[in-house]
């Protein structure tokens, strides 16, 4: 049987393709229902706050439109939903319950080439989700503009951090329910601090300190940028994501080693 | 490639020695020795817990020794685990098939992580030895037990490797898809493969294996064929004998003042090496029969293997 050369370098990009075709796969069985929920749930927000809050209590913030505002947030809302939960449950039930990786990790694939495959999956696909919000938002009135284009970028290097970080979770917990501490002090805080539903100028000084390292709010700032003019200040966040991104890869990496190797 | 070609036809296919491999207090496995060349079937027997699927993890580099020198295929464990594993075929004790996709899908995943170069071909030829090329686009939620054991043969054999890893190959299978597993595995040995097989079951070391390795506690104990183990430590013959605990009690009693090796077998006491049995030693309504690798397994490690 013909292969071509295996185990010459780190990073293969067959093995990483190889363990992406797996997930491609795998999404093609049940893409309908991710998309449909993935394109409702703006809907279902914009219409709860956006027409809700936005025609009784709140009619602009910061100068835009309540909608506008709620829905170039939901972008961040998307994202962290779309990469934190699928990399944290699914990572641990391919693990523990599907015993996925014991097959992968018995072909020629490393634990780094596996950790990054996945990452790249999630990301990819958080970042794609991240652009519906603002697809559905422009049937509620927001003008579309060429900086849009580069939203799944960045939803796609904000999702880095929460998949890289998701993974890392998922080789540490013993048990799936103790992802409820996850959600609870990280997730949620992370998402209502992002300024997707209230500018965070309104928080007390010392929350809109710790907002500045919340990942989300940077994302949710790049794309209201995206969406009404960009600032120079803009790169500085685009590295910051990217530092992060870094950071937390090699934490997964080290985390499913030791979880994954004996 | 040529110099390594030479330096593999010289070697064994899997070369274990001195391999410590420990989880906390336990020793999984404890001053292994295990070589094996390259054409054979060897069968690794042992109980759970006898250290069998941490030597095969160790071959895959998902485990990493304490101690000892592993090779594979020529390659040095774990430095070069990857290359080796490109080249050697594993079938897990556990189905971990993706059941909501085809049967192609499955295989084509496989056949890309182990970069083979005409996928389509690869998948079609390991669906033809596994005879599911008409269940090739079904979801694998749709196969029956059997034809999903033969599909996780078929996953471990879509690039055609030359070492063949079968980890406990048809545990918690019923008769009927257990034999077509053997027919399988047979049909593999006859074609030359090298394979190691885990397992448990006697019946199944004794008719698929070329050599069998008793393992206990993270060691082998002996190795050979299974008829020459059978009668260097077990003799030809087996009587067993059935009965109320006093009668066995008073039957094992007899065998042992004769130095013959006994054994509990459930209802029964089975008197090993029983033709070797002086007067009285053994009841004449014993059943007699031929001895078994489980009573060679008995004697030298004083396990029952299931």
């Amino acid at each position: 049987m013909s292969q071509t050369q295996i185990g010459t370098r780190r990073l293969e990009p067959a093995a990483i393709a190889g363990v992406m075709s797996r997930e491609v796969a795998n999404f093609q069985t049940f893409w309908k229902s991710t998309i449909f929920s993935s394109l409702m749930e703006p809907v279902i927000y914009l219409l709860a706050f956006g027409l809700g809050l936005g025609a009784t209590l709140i009619t602009d913030v910061q100068g835009l439109d309540y909608v506008e505002f709620v829905g170039t947030g939901m972008v961040a809302t998307a994202v962290i939903f779309s990469s934190a939960f699928p990399a944290m449950f699914g990572t641990f039930v391919k693990h523990r319950f599907q015993n996925t990786y014991d097959a992968i990790l018995a072909a020629p694939v490393d634990v780094e080439e596996l950790v990054t495959a996945e990452m790249l999956w999630i990301s990819l696909r958080a970042g794609a989700f991240g652009f519906f919000p603002l697809l559905v938002t422009m049937l509620f009135g927001l003008d579309p503009t060429w900086g849009m284009l580069l939203v799944p970028f960045f939803g796609f290097i904000t999702a880095l951090s929460f998949a890289g970080g998701g993974i890392a979770v998922a080789a540490t917990v013993p048990k799936i329910d103790q992802f409820n501490y996850v959600t609870t002090l990280v997730v949620t805080p992370l998402f209502l601090t992002a300024g997707t539903f209230f500018p965070i100028d309104q928080l007390p000084e010392w929350a809109q300190v710790l907002a500045q390292f919340n990942p989300l709010h940077q994302l949710v700032v790049l794309v209201r940028d995206a969406c009404f003019g960009f600032e120079a200040v803009d790169l500085l966040r685009v590295l910051g994501l990217s530092i992060l991104a870094i950071v937390a890869w090699r934490i997964a990496v080290k985390r499913m080693t030791l979880c994954l190797i004996d | 490639m040529i110099e390594r070609l030479q330096t593999c036809a010289a070697v064994a296919a899997i070369e274990l020695r001195d391999v410590h491999k420990a989880f906390g207090p336990i020793k999984a496995v404890n001053g292994l020795d295990l070589e094996v060349p390259e054409g054979i079937c060897l069968g690794l027997l042992g109980p759970n817990g006898a250290g069998k699927s941490t030597t095969m993890r160790l071959l895959t580099s998902q485990a990493i020794a304490d101690s000892g020198s592993l090779r594979a295929l020529g390659y040095e464990l774990p430095r070069e685990g990857k290359r080796a594993r490109a080249e050697m075929g594993v079938v897990p004790q556990l189905d971990n098939l993706d059941v909501d996709v085809s049967v192609y899908d499955n295989l084509s995943v496989f056949a890309r992580l182990y970069r083979v170069k005409d996928v389509d071909a690869a998948v079609d030829r390991a669906l033809g030895l596994a005879r599911l090329a008409d269940r090739k686009h079904d979801a694998v939620d749709e196969l029956s037990g059997g034809m999903r054991r033969r599909m996780l043969i078929a996953r471990g054999l879509v690039h055609d490797p030359k070492l063949i890893l079968l980890d406990e190959p048809t545990v918690g299978l019923d008769p009927q898809i257990r034999a077509e597993v053997w027919t399988l595995v047979d049909a593999l040995r006859t074609e030359g493969k090298t394979i190691l097989m885990s397992t448990h079951y006697i019946e199944e070391a004794e008719r698929l294996a070329d050599e069998v390795a008793l393992m206990t506690a993270g060691a082998i104990v002996a190795r050979g064929k299974p008829a020459d183990l059978v009668l260097e430590h077990a003799g030809r013959e087996t009587a067993e004998v059935f009965g109320p605990p006093d009668r066995l009690a008073e039957v094992r009693k007899r065998a042992e003042a004769a130095g013959l090796p006994v054994r509990a077998t459930g209802p029964a006491v089975a008197i090993v090496g029983s033709e070797n049995a002086t007067d009285g030693a053994v009841p004449e309504d014993a059943v007699v029969r031929p001895a078994s690798l489980e009573d060679v397994f008995v004697k030298l490690t004083g396990e029952e293997l299931e």
